[in-house]
């Protein structure tokens, strides 16, 4: 009952604290403050000791407890060499770093970080300081964090709290919370318990679809009792049912979110290639633009990441867009109808572009934040969780898409670029002034390219070697989707997103790619000119 | 197309110095560096590259090496496995270099291997590997797999509790060898087949939903569960960032990479990895003051506040200083004499220890547990008590098992086998052989 008391004290401590924080420190000069001995403690304890010294300070009472704690754990707190005063360090980054008093809040300046001993904490202590910090936001009035604080329990239940939160089970709480604290006991019970509570927690556990769960079940399949073994082994079997589901459908996912990474990276190359037969080795190097657009914005506003990435989306699209002008004007409207030589010439450029921003930004890739909105997951159920990025990922592409079909049925540039890719000559004796269309179309799907790498920033690194990584994939999309189609490369970079993703868990990552790029082969041969061919005579040309 | 430049960074420092005038007119030492500025290992490499030629700034400032000055020969192999060899050529036979550092990958490093042999050149090489190897003509200053791996693995499971493994990794011979050895060190301390997955990714993968999700799958099994990761280089990135997006935490699946370190987390968001684990032989945040004085004086020399540290840079500090000692004691800059040498000299480490070149021709390191912090640093979690000697061939795989590198005389051999009593035939010639 002891931790129970400190804890209620604390939830009503916590609400003293932005008092407290205006108010005068509440100890005198005079007066010994009690925080000191608790983080001298903590700082002095050895692994052995660790549990026993956070325990003080949470039995403490002390409204300061859980900023002591959460700077713990966030390895924030250190101890100055010299005098032994235990300090939250604020900024750690650098050769002198800044530092505050954790007794009064009060920042101490900038010190050498020389100066500064790290009180130390691994991942051990970690997890256990997080069961004792969720445990206190359980008592928290805001439902979001006792939500977040109840899905931290998930297997960080043990013998001290159990009393406490079966008291807390006997109030009223919201659903969800109830729910996720009635399945940590439950998996607490089962590792712990008696007989009896062992089967009570196998029928609240059976159906969860919680990791935690299938791993208490599982530990309980492998333990002694053959009757607990037996109902264990049943609850299991019913939940796996309901995981192959669960499986499927995030197969699926994956299967659409890598097929719109491909669609992304390949929609631009569809257009320079597809249309209008520039084979544009560089058309990686665009996308990594589009990404160091990003990067940039970012360190233009620091501070908001997301408004940085929505304000790349124009930015990234501009870049490419103007770099692909300039290769085209200074190299590819030379080459005209000679694909080898164009070939070679974009290789060129592709590894000069590299080696440029190797040489003027850093050979090192550059961290490109995730807006807050961006990370995370969609929860659907214990099994079953969405990746954000890549949920804007595919609605981007889709988005991007269905833009560049309006752009090419609708508007006068996509009639003028479907009459000069289907009879130049004839185009131009209609009035069309055939090269301000190379122009335009290059640059719109140098442009597209720019928006991949904008949100290809989001998933994978941006660094130099960023194009190398997408250009074979896309030529694979355009070429299997049919040249000059962009509806095919949709389809095509979906399908081959699927097949990849359901190959990949039964063959591996290696193979998996090997047997795609085999069946692309094979595919080829069979319908040279992929899946939606060109008909008429646009074809010959 | 290679950018190809002479430092001559002993001109000031012969200004300076009048005391030594007489002694610096001699020939400086040509200290080739054979890293690549250009390509895809340019991101690791070039780094190594600056070190080098800060260490020798230094080393000059203090009047060079028995009154000699060193000079820098940089040549960019530009990550391209062929041309390694023949810029390794170009130093030994063109430039004359009395000793070259570099290489990064392993197969550039088996590239140089018969030219370096050939023409009896040094080579140092600073970049932890899969061991397997001893060449008379190369110091491999980085760690062996006793010197990281298997210390990392005995952490996790004697700290940590871990009973299920995930052996992840690029596709390519050093995952694939290491962690032949982990497979083999596992299953002789009792872990069975069921609790290991292996996993292989190619290249600069870049799509990890469903390894992660398999991962997350394997680890609901009931059993304390880490991955032990070999993936290189780019590959992390987004192999951390889905990890962190499917919601897997460092308290519930640790991840203990032997890839990843400062230069790495430079260009990741670590919020999410804080404590996800790294071994290594050195961490930029090691409390010591020698470790203090070299990063302030790479930050100066990089001009740039946030430049990073990291662990091969600290091997190239230890094996340029072992290189001066051995230099120093022998009196001369011969190969021979430099071979015969520098066999036993003790430099310090960064780390507050003392490195000791062994007579396989790899040395003594301390092995670091670091976990990922919030500002892209590590913190040390664990540290061996002592350091650990290098390890040319490893005890848990088959083939290696019985042989031994000794380089002084009489054995001189790189793969002595103490069962038939034979030395096999050198490093280089065996990377010749595989070659083909």
């Amino acid at each position: 009952m002891g931790i129970l008391r400190s804890l209620l004290s604390l939830r009503l401590a916590s609400l003293l604290v932005l008092l407290m924080a205006i108010a005068a420190p509440a100890f005198s000069q005079t007066e010994e403050d009690p925080g000191q001995a608790l983080l001298a403690n903590l700082a002095d304890a050895s692994p052995r000791q660790m549990d026993a010294a956070i325990e003080a300070i949470v039995n403490s009472g002390d409204p300061r407890a859980r900023s002591w704690l959460d700077a713990f754990g966030n390895n924030r707190l250190s101890r100055n060499k010299d005098t032994g005063q235990v300090v939250v360090v604020l900024r750690n980054v650098g050769r002198d770093w800044t530092i505050a008093d954790p007794l009064t809040g009060e920042n101490l300046g900038e010190i050498s970080r020389r100066e500064l001993d790290r009180v130390n904490i691994n991942n051990a202590i970690r997890g256990k300081l997080e069961g004792v910090l969720a445990m206190l936001d359980l008592y928290s009035t805001n439902p979001e964090i006792q939500r977040t604080a109840a899905e931290a329990m998930m297997g960080k239940v043990n013998e001290t709290v159990i009393e406490p939160l079966n008291n807390l089970l006997a109030q009223d709480l919201p659903a969800r919370v109830r729910d996720r604290l009635e399945l940590a006991v439950a998996i607490y019970q089962l590792e712990q318990g008696d007989a009896q509570a062992k089967a009570d927690a196998i029928t609240t556990l059976t159906g969860s679809l919680h990791s935690r769960a299938r791993a208490a079940l599982n530990n309980a399949v492998a333990g002694d009792d053959p009757a607990i073994a037996a109902s264990a082994k049943a609850a299991l079997i019913s939940i796996e049912q309901k995981l192959k589901m669960n499986r499927a459908a995030e197969t699926l996912y994956f299967g659409l979110s890598l097929g719109s990474v491909l669609v992304l990276a390949a929609i631009g190359l569809a257009i320079t290639f597809g249309v209008m037969g520039v084979i544009n080795m560089a058309h990686g190097e665009l996308i990594m633009l589009g990404a160091y657009t990003t990067w940039g914005m970012q360190q233009l506003l620091p501070g908001q990441p997301g408004l940085a990435l929505i304000l790349s989306i124009p930015a990234g699209f501009m870049v490419a867009a103007l770099a692909g002008i300039a290769i085209e004007r200074s190299v590819i409207q030379y080459l005209k109808g000679r694909p080898l030589e164009t070939l070679l010439a974009t290789f060129g450029i592709s590894l000069i572009l590299q080696q440029l921003v190797r040489t003027v930004i850093s050979p090192l890739n550059r961290s490109v934040t995730t807006p807050e909105w961006m990370s995370g997951s969609l929860v659907i159920n214990d099994a079953l969780s969405l990746t954000l990025n890549r949920l804007y990922v595919i609605g981007f592409a889709l988005v991007v898409f269905a833009g560049l079909m309006l752009i090419m049925r609708r508007t006068r540039l996509g009639l003028e670029v479907r009459a000069v890719t289907q009879n130049r000559a004839m185009a131009r004796s209609m009035g069309i002034k055939a090269t301000r269309v190379d122009i335009m179309t290059f640059a719109l799907g140098s442009g597209v390219a720019g928006l991949a790498g904008v949100a290809l920033s989001q998933i994978t690194n941006v660094g130099p070697n960023l194009g190398q990584n997408y250009i074979i994939d896309s030529f694979m999309v355009v070429v299997f989707g049919g040249v000059g189609n962009l509806w095919g490369t949709l389809v095509a970079g979906l399908t081959l997103g699927t097949i990849n993703q359901i190959l990949e868990p039964w063959a591996g990552a290696v193979l998996a790619k090997i047997m795609v790029l085999v069946m692309i082969i094979l595919f080829i041969q069979k319908r040279p000119r992929g899946l939606f061919p060109q008909k008429g005579r646009a074809a010959e040309g | 197309m290679s950018i190809k430049k002479h430092v001559k960074l002993g001109l000031s420092a012969l200004a300076l110095s009048v005391s030594f005038h007489a002694m610096a007119a001699e020939d400086p030492i040509k200290v080739g560096i054979l890293h690549s500025l250009s390509g895809t290992m340019a991101i690791s490499e070039t780094a190594l590259k600056d070190t080098m030629e800060m260490l020798i700034e230094k080393q000059n400032e203090q009047g060079g090496v028995n009154g000699r000055m060193l000079e820098a020969v940089v040549v960019d192999p530009a990550s391209n496995w062929p041309l390694f060899a023949e810029k390794a050529r170009e130093l030994l036979e063109k430039e004359k270099v009395d000793v070259i550092f570099g290489n990064w990958t392993s197969v550039s490093r088996k590239s140089v291997l018969p030219v370096v042999e050939e023409l009896n050149g040094l080579l140092f090489y600073p970049v932890q590997y899969e061991g397997e190897e001893s060449s008379e003509n190369v110091f491999y200053t980085g760690a062996a797999p006793n010197q990281q791996a298997i210390p990392a693995v005995n952490y996790l499971k004697d700290e940590l509790g871990v009973e299920r493994w995930v052996l992840a990794g690029t596709d390519y011979v050093y995952p694939r060898t290491t962690n032949k050895i982990l497979e083999t060190y596992l299953k002789d301390m009792g872990v069975a087949e069921a609790d290991i997955m292996i996993n292989y990714t190619p290249f600069g993968h870049s799509d990890w939903q469903s390894i992660v999700s398999d991962i997350k799958a394997f680890g609901s099994a009931g059993k304390k569960t880490a991955v032990v990761s070999t993936i290189n280089g780019d590959a992390n990135v987004p192999f951390y960032r889905e990890l962190g997006n499917q919601g897997i935490s460092s308290s519930d699946i640790p991840v203990v990479a032997f890839s990843v370190g400062e230069q790495e987390l430079s260009g990741i968001d670590t919020g999410p990895l804080v404590g996800h684990l790294a071994a290594w032989n050195y961490f930029m945040s090691v409390d010591n003051d020698a470790n203090y004085d070299f990063i302030d004086a790479w930050v100066e020399f990089k001009g740039d506040d946030k430049a990073v540290t990291n662990d091969p840079m600290e091997a190239h500090y230890i094996g340029f200083n072992m290189y001066v000692e051995a230099v120093k004691k022998a009196g001369t800059t011969d190969v021979e004499a430099i071979k015969e040498a520098i066999i036993g000299v003790a430099v310090p480490n960064l780390t507050g220890g003392i490195a000791t070149m062994m007579p396989n021709h790899h040395i003594t390191k301390p092995v670091l547990i670091g976990e990922i912090q919030d500002n892209g640093q590590f913190s040390v979690v664990w540290e061996t008590s002592s350091t650990v000697a290098g390890d040319a061939w490893s005890d848990f795989l088959p083939g290696s098992r019985d042989l031994i590198a000794d380089w002084r005389a009489p054995m001189k051999c790189g793969n002595f086998n103490v069962k038939t009593g034979s030395c096999g035939a050198s490093a280089g010639e065996q990377a010749l052989a595989d070659a083909e």
